[in-house]
């Protein structure tokens, strides 16, 4: 069934996907771009941002769905820049630049999209975080550790380590530092010491180069899952 | 019995799968009237799932407090009708006569004030519950009479 | 209670059970519903107990503990059998008269029976009290018959018949053919034909299927499905079992919201009988086909209400909606093929199978079939469940069913839906009531609260309750929902303090249109109604308070100045004392004076004063 191909239409251009494709694939394969926050392709899609909204259907029954999650389906007429999705698109902005006044990339989005300026009441000046999760999805699934997740609901929805403490289960691999799309969560590197999550770990230098590798945690981490000795993982990339 | 024994009680109910956290959390909720973040790790080492996901259902689901709750708890319902009927005004009464506001408890962990989206008594509006007892048509002057018995 | 090994030793056990029942002998039917366990239900019921063991009559008169009689406002409901008297507002006090006069003497006591406002008249009987005329009971009609505790009491009145006669010779297709022909459609919320979502479950690929009757009643003002689960629980597993048999399914789960403990008790207690009489477990009746169900216990999140959220949380992770496609009759718990109906379709399906689609397709609108469940509650007079034919009209609710408006006043909306419903105007009373009138008006069914309000409601004060409940009650997972609830709480909240602007108007509405449209689930889709059904219905309000900075309801605190009326003021200090801030001041016995400068309008002054003293202006 999979395997199978549809054809559906996409801003009035006839175009043919595996089934199934996610429409924002759908769209992309066919050179028609989607704005997205939450989207990563090496991540399971979720939803959250709404930001890739298209609007599917013939009038007067259209609606608007996620483009990450919905699957093409034979004879789905697709517009991904109509009236309605563009409404919605700004609208979504201004609400994020109202939550997250100094995320930059996303003034620079919204701006792109002709939205300058919020008519929301600001939240905390400094607030950059989306809450798009796309630092939680890469550590749960791609890093497979789970040192941070979704905390609370709505009003104080947010990323966090368990009971905000430091994360025993963190490795300090920065993974969620560089997905963030707002570059929210802080991090520093000073002496061989990486900060992350409040928590500091020592970065093992490479035995030929002596430049550092990765935080220790992480090599661990690896020799864990590879069974080989952590000793094996002491050599960088370069030297290799 | 001490707390590993209370929690090991709790544990030996179930299966042990991820399905099981919330059942498990609920009984925590229950026998130790909040959850004590080190039995929480124990949890999240016996079901095999991160702690990250017991975090986040404690702090997701309003039965949860991470918090000591107190020995009896008030809920004063918020639902619609008896919003219309001066739900506010009687969390507001009690939340006085108790020192306590909204989602705490009180100092010598008597009581414990919440609001409850709707208790499903709408018809006796505005209501209040203490424990498992329902208070139905209730009216600020009756408070003070309504929390004596519980008082230490 | 034996373990049946077939429908005809089911059928033999029923028989003698109804030969060995008297239907003669005396019944005291004391309604432990949801509206009068908080009124004193169990008191009366043990006053009862004490009386009749006292008598000597605890051998003649048979004392049960029924599920909700209905008329919530006359708490305590009596129910006596066999004459069909109801009782209403008995207090444990009131127990013996009654026993001595009705019981013993067979007189009936006037002070106890509802009194038609209309012309004074004394209605004893149950068929005549209009409250009750109405009503056309499907789901609610074993309540005041049965105790809840017993599988007799629900076997008696024909319980597990329609198993009986699914078990007996239906195949699981001619089941979902019934259903669908039946019209039926799901009671919850969204509507979405019943006998569809089975059809699409049983043909959905894969071999194990799950079924779940969502008990996770969280709209507020809404409380028939806690009524039945705790009234007639058994009637919930029979429409289970049966759905089971339909879409293939031998699991299935009830979820119920942990803020009703005694519907956890009364279906964890109706399990443990069905089980062990064989009507649930391997093999029911000896037709070879096996059905057992499990309690799942929410854990206070109204967003689970939402099938995936419900689904997510049921497998141990919180309760954040996930996108659909796949849904959840293709790809629900566990990644299986999954039915999810609320309490009352799963209540209406006994019934359908016992009398057959046909009739219950007599009943209703054209698209809308059967009867609903509504929790009418506010300023009526008889606030209480009622369950009538689709396409009842408001006006026949509230006037006919209601009494009317209580102390007098004057209608100004109801409200339907709970927080993903809409506020009704006047100018829709006589519209008759279904899924899609009520769509067509800016409102829906929902799970069936409909919460009358009158010249005391302020409608901007209902709008920001309902986004002051759904803001907390969003799971944050999408921006729409998360910061559009945010933000719209945030308007309303200025404009009930006197802040508003008039461009938050056309600001509020074209964020409405983006949370409808792009919201991920059901919850941030709808949380615009109420919103949008009182700006479209009552902009005059929000006019009010935005231009004139006044409340006309009288409502919004801060646009409200406190008086005391020197020439009806006791001096009693009730308010003196009452006061937070200590603003109200004057000697004793003489008229007390409020200090506008420390005044927070809390309004307590206004609440205790017995005399009518305090006055209130915007």
């Amino acid at each position: 069934m999979k395997n199978d191909s549809v054809s559906l239409t996409i801003d009035g251009k006839p175009v043919q996907v595996p089934a199934g494709t996610a429409l924002l694939l759908a769209a992309k394969a066919n050179n028609i771009d989607i704005p997205t926050l939450c989207y990563h392709p090496e991540l399971k899609p979720e939803g959250h941002c709404r930001l890739c909204v298209v609007e599917i259907g013939t009038a007067p029954r259209t609606r608007l769905v996620n483009s990450c999650t919905y699957p093409a389906e034979p004879g789905l007429v697709v517009q991904t820049a109509s009236a309605k999705v563009l409404a919605s698109r700004r609208m979504v902005l201004e609400l994020l630049l109202a939550q997250a006044p100094a995320g930059e990339h996303l003034k620079e989005m919204a701006a792109a999209m002709g939205v300058h300026e919020t008519r929301f009441k600001k939240g905390d000046p400094a607030a950059r975080c989306i809450l798009c999760a796309q630092c939680v999805r890469t550590c749960r699934e791609v890093v497979g550790v789970s040192a941070i997740s979704m905390a609370f609901r709505t009003p104080k929805k947010r990323v966090a380590t368990p009971f905000a403490e430091q994360s025993e289960a963190c490795i300090g691999c920065g993974s969620c530092v560089f997905i963030c799309p707002t570059n929210t969560i802080a991090y520093t590197e000073k002496d061989g010491i990486r900060t992350v999550w409040g928590r500091k770990f020592e970065l093992q230098p490479c035995n030929k180069c002596g430049n550092y590798i990765a935080p220790k945690a992480q090599l661990e981490h690896w020799a864990k899952l590879t069974g080989d000795p952590v000793e094996s993982f002491y050599v960088c990339k370069d030297c290799r | 019995m001490t707390d590993p024994q209370r929690l090991e009680t709790i544990m030996s109910r179930y299966a042990g799968v991820a399905a099981d956290l919330i059942p498990v959390l609920q009984d925590i909720q229950d026998e130790f009237n909040y959850l004590p973040k080190d039995e929480l790790k124990v949890v999240a080492q016996h079901l095999n799932v991160p702690l990250t996901r017991v975090y986040s259902v404690a702090t997701f689901f309003k039965m949860f407090s991470l918090e000591p709750r107190g020995k009896h708890l008030i809920r004063v319902c918020l639902g619609t009708a008896c919003h219309l009927r001066g739900g506010q005004r009687l969390v507001e009464t009690v939340g006085r006569r108790l020192n306590v506001g909204p989602g705490h408890a009180t100092e010598d962990l008597q009581f414990s004030l919440e609001t409850v989206g709707c208790l499903g008594s709408c018809a006796q509006a505005p209501l209040m519950m203490i424990d498992d007892k329902y208070f139905g048509r209730m009216a600020v002057d009756k408070v003070p009479k309504i929390l004596k018995p519980y008082k230490p | 209670m034996p373990k049946f090994e077939s429908m005809n030793h089911l059928e033999e056990y029923r028989g003698r059970l109804l030969s060995s029942r008297n239907p003669q002998e005396p019944q005291v039917l004391v309604c432990g519903g949801p509206g009068c366990l908080p009124m004193g239900s169990e008191e009366v019921a043990a006053a009862f107990q004490a009386e009749l063991k006292q008598r000597g009559l605890n051998g003649n008169v048979v004392l049960k503990e029924s599920g909700c009689q209905g008329l919530c406002a006359k708490a305590v409901k009596v129910m006596l059998r066999p004459q069909g008297i109801t009782y209403q507002q008995v207090t444990a006090e009131d127990v013996p008269e009654i026993v001595e006069a009705t019981l013993v003497n067979g007189k009936i006591l006037d002070k106890f029976c509802y009194q038609d406002p209309a012309d004074g008249s004394v209605k004893a009987y149950k068929s005549k009290v209009p409250f009750y005329q109405g009503q056309r009971p499907i789901v609610l009609g074993k309540m005041d018959l049965i105790d809840p505790t017993s599988l007799d009491d629900y076997l008696a009145q024909g319980g597990y018949q329609a198993l009986q006669k699914v078990l007996g010779g239906k195949s699981p297709e001619a089941v979902i053919d019934a259903v669908e022909r039946s019209g039926l459609r799901g009671r919850g919320g969204g509507g979405f034909p019943t006998g569809r979502k089975w059809r699409l479950c049983r043909q959905a690929p894969g071999d194990v299927k799950y079924l779940i009757c969502n008990g996770d009643e969280g709209d507020p003002g809404a409380f028939m499905d806690r009524a039945v689960m705790e009234g007639d629980p058994h009637a919930v597993l029979e429409g289970m079992i049966i759905g089971g048999f339909a879409i293939g399914a031998n699991q299935g789960y009830i979820y119920v919201r942990h803020e009703y403990p005694l519907a956890v008790k009364r279906l964890a207690l109706a399990i443990d009988q069905a089980r062990e009489a064989g009507l649930l477990g391997a093999n029911l009746l000896g037709s070879g086909f096996s059905f057992d169900v499990k309690i799942s216990k929410g854990a206070g999140a109204f967003v689970c209400g939402e099938e995936t959220a419900l689904i997510a949380s049921m497998e141990g992770d919180i309760g954040e909606p996930h996108p659909r496609p796949p849904y959840p009759a293709v790809a629900g718990l566990w990644g299986k093929p999954t039915v999810i109906n609320n309490v009352e379709t799963w209540a209406n399906v006994p019934a359908i199978m016992s009398h057959g689609p046909e009739w219950y397709a007599a009943i209703g609108t054209e698209n809308s079939k059967g009867t609903k469940v509504f929790s009418l509650v506010g300023a009526v007079n008889n606030t209480g469940l009622v369950e009538v034919p689709m396409g009842t009209t408001l006006r026949q609710m509230v006037y006919d069913l209601g009494g009317g408006i209580r102390d007098g006043g004057e209608f100004k909306a109801v409200q339907t839906g709970g927080p993903s419903g809409g506020c009704i105007p006047k100018q829709f009373l006589d519209l008759p009531v279904d899924y899609d009138s009520l769509q067509s008006v800016g409102s829906i069914m929902g799970s069936g609260g409909m919460i009358v309000m009158d010249e005391t409601s302020c409608m901007v004060d209902v709008a920001r309750y309902f986004m002051s409940f759904l803001h907390d009650e969003s799971c944050g997972k999408c921006t729409p929902c998360r910061e559009g609830t945010k933000h719209l709480l945030e308007i309303l909240t200025e404009i009930t303090k006197g802040n508003g602007k008039e461009e938050h108007i056309p600001l509020m509405e074209e964020l409405c249109d983006t949370m409808a449209a792009a919201s991920l689930c059901g919850l941030g889709q709808s949380a615009v109604n109420p919103v949008r059904s009182t700006l479209k219905y009552f902009r005059e309000e929000y006019e009010a308070h935005i231009l004139h900075k006044k409340c006309p309801a009288l409502v919004c605190r801060p646009l409200l100045k406190y008086t005391v009326d020197p020439e009806t003021c006791t001096g009693c200090l009730a308010c003196v004392r009452e006061c937070p801030v200590d603003a109200i001041h004057g000697e004793a016995a003489e008229p007390q004076v409020i200090d506008q400068e420390l005044c927070v309008k809390c309004g307590m002054c206004h609440a205790v004063c017995k005399f009518d003293a305090v006055k209130v202006e915007s």
